[in-house]
């Protein structure tokens, strides 16, 4: 469905993706974790054609994205949704016009349709009372859910998530976690997802990818991810779950 | 659909070859510019778009005109007063001061008027408009944009470029009669000209050919600012210092390209 072929890109002068391979199959989520800085948005990027690699292929359904131009790019990038990591809301628009932007641009639909559909995905990620007010006036938080609803709001087939959850409380991570799960199973949307938060990579990736390097260096299940021998990978779940050894033992899971 | 990666180059060796990246560079963001624009203008002259985004249209025509418009009245009055003021008084040497109406209404509607107006837009309305859309490509908006494939030109340069077009030609009819009202207060306060004898000759030497000369460059210059600032906003790179550089090279490029373009066009239809 979604692949990356050997992808190498140079960015501030610095080799910052060396042969990055990735596959996602369709219907299902891949979770990409690794360190800050290593990549993973830039690897988002490309996935969505937004930046060219310097050498290598980007496959989505088989159709490099960059030999596509015009129309043809606009078919290929009408399967994707993509939650930027800042949640990218366009400034001077209220919630609610951000998340109708893509449906009042892109689509036949009349103005009741559409106030319905926002409508709908707001309530999803809980902001169907905060449609009115403008990016500037929401927490960082809110702002991520509101560019989770534009991400999705014209049911793409692909959603690619920058980080979801980050700067979300515990319960909403979990919310928006369900959320992610509920796109994959009810209506077969193929995800991927780049998180720092371990909990919400094993619960909703159906492949768990670690990066370091530029390169993938482990790809696998979450059961068998949390197993692996990769000294980077021991070193972030074990970072991860740190202070979880302070609690009383009744808490902890 | 373009998509800006900042490009990282090596630092030029010596002289030559920083004079030939310069070179290279202005004549790249020349082209992209120039790109940008005639892609917007083909979008406003198409129609259909400007309807589709009108209410957008509408609050740009708003803020770049009526919003200007207490500055421009201002500069517009000031500089009617000095052009009056400085003609009257060498005119007055030789006894002809009644003809500083003709000297004011002329510079005004060829020059000044389009001039003072066009720097007013560059500096407010220009540089507004690059730190705008500047702050959108740092922030990830314009490439939110791309992948919900709207194109960047059509969503946010064509409705600017829309009302400038509209409102730069509408703000220079403006600042020419104000300006002619100014140089006229000035002729019956400090030269003795009654306004009737300023106001038949500053219209009796007037022909239509000044008026359309200078709604001409007035319509020019709004290219000229659109174009400029939209292109250094949607190129910008590298956080808010980006935001910063992209608005201060939108106004310094405005202005020059307004200078310069301005006495070509003076040179050939006048
Ligand atoms: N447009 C750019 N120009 C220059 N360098 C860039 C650009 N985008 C990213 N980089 C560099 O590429 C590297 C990877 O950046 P990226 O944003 O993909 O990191 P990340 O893995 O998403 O980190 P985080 O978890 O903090 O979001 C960084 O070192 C960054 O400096
Ligand atoms: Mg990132």
């Amino acid at each position: 469905m979604l692949e990356l072929r050997d992808v190498f890109k140079v960015l501030g002068g610095r080799p910052v993706l060396g042969g990055m391979s990735l596959r996602v199959e369709r219907g299902q989520t891949l979770v990409i974790v690794g360190p800050s800085g290593v990549g993973k948005s830039v690897t988002l990027q490309h996935m969505v054609g937004l930046m060219r690699p310097d050498a290598g292929q980007v496959l989505v359904e088989g159709e490099d994205i960059q030999s596509t131009h015009g129309a043809g790019r606009e078919r290929i990038l009408n399967k994707f949704g993509m939650l930027f990591q800042s949640g990218a809301l366009i400034n001077w628009m209220t919630v609610f016009e951000n998340v109708a932007l893509p449906l009042y641009e892109k689509t036949p639909m009349g103005d009741a349709e559409i106030r319905e559909a926002v409508n709908a995905k707001l309530a999803l990620v809980g902001l169907e009372e905060h449609g009115h007010k403008y990016p500037a006036a929401i927490s960082g938080g809110m702002k991520k859910r509101a560019g989770l609803a534009r991400a999705i709001v014209r049911d793409p087939q692909i959603v690619l998530y920058d980080e979801p959850t980050s700067g979300l409380d515990p319960v909403l991570s979990r919310t928006i976690d369900r959320l992610i799960l509920d796109l994959q199973k009810k209506l077969g949307v193929t995800s991927v997802v780049v998180t720092h938060d371990l909990s919400s990579a094993f619960m909703v990736g159906d492949m768990v990818a670690m990066l370091e390097a530029g390169r993938v260096v482990e790809c696998l299940p979450p059961a068998e991810f949390v197993k692996s021998a990769n000294p980077f990978v021991q070193e972030f779940i074990e970072a991860q779950f740190a202070g979880a050894g302070r609690l009383p033992a009744a808490k902890r899971g | 659909m373009k998509i800006y990666e900042p490009e990282y180059l090596k630092p030029p060796e010596n002289v030559i070859a920083a004079a030939g990246r310069g070179l290279l560079l202005t004549l790249r963001n020349t082209g992209r510019g120039l790109s940008i624009l005639f892609e917007a203008l083909f979008w406003t002259l198409t129609i259909v778009p400007v309807l589709q985004h009108r209410r957008e249209v509408v609050r740009q025509g708003f803020i770049c005109g009526i919003k200007s418009l207490p500055v421009t009245a201002t500069v517009a009055l000031f500089t009617g007063m000095i052009l009056a003021l400085q003609a009257g008084l060498v005119l007055r040497d030789y006894g002809q001061q009644v003809q500083v109406g003709t000297l004011v209404s002329q510079t005004m509607c060829r020059e000044m008027g389009p001039f003072m107006t066009a720097l007013i837009l560059s500096a407010s309305v220009g540089s507004a408009m690059a730190a705008e859309l500047a702050t959108m490509t740092v922030s990830e908006e314009i490439a939110a944009l791309h992948v919900m494939s709207i194109n960047p030109v059509r969503f946010l340069v064509m409705p600017r470029l829309a009302a400038m077009m509209v409102m730069c030609p509408a703000l220079t009819v403006f600042t020419n009669v104000v300006g002619i009202l100014g140089g006229m207060l000035v002729a019956y306060t400090q030269l003795n000209v009654s306004p009737t004898a300023y106001y038949e000759n500053a219209m009796h030497y007037l022909h239509n050919k000044e008026i359309y000369v200078g709604l001409l460059k007035a319509w020019e210059f709004s290219l000229i600012i659109t174009g400029v600032s939209c292109y250094q906003g949607l190129s910008a790179t590298n956080g808010a210092v980006g935001v910063g550089l992209a608005t201060r090279r939108s106004v310094v490029i405005s202005f020059l390209l307004v200078l310069v373009t301005g006495y070509f066009i003076t040179r050939f239809f006048c």
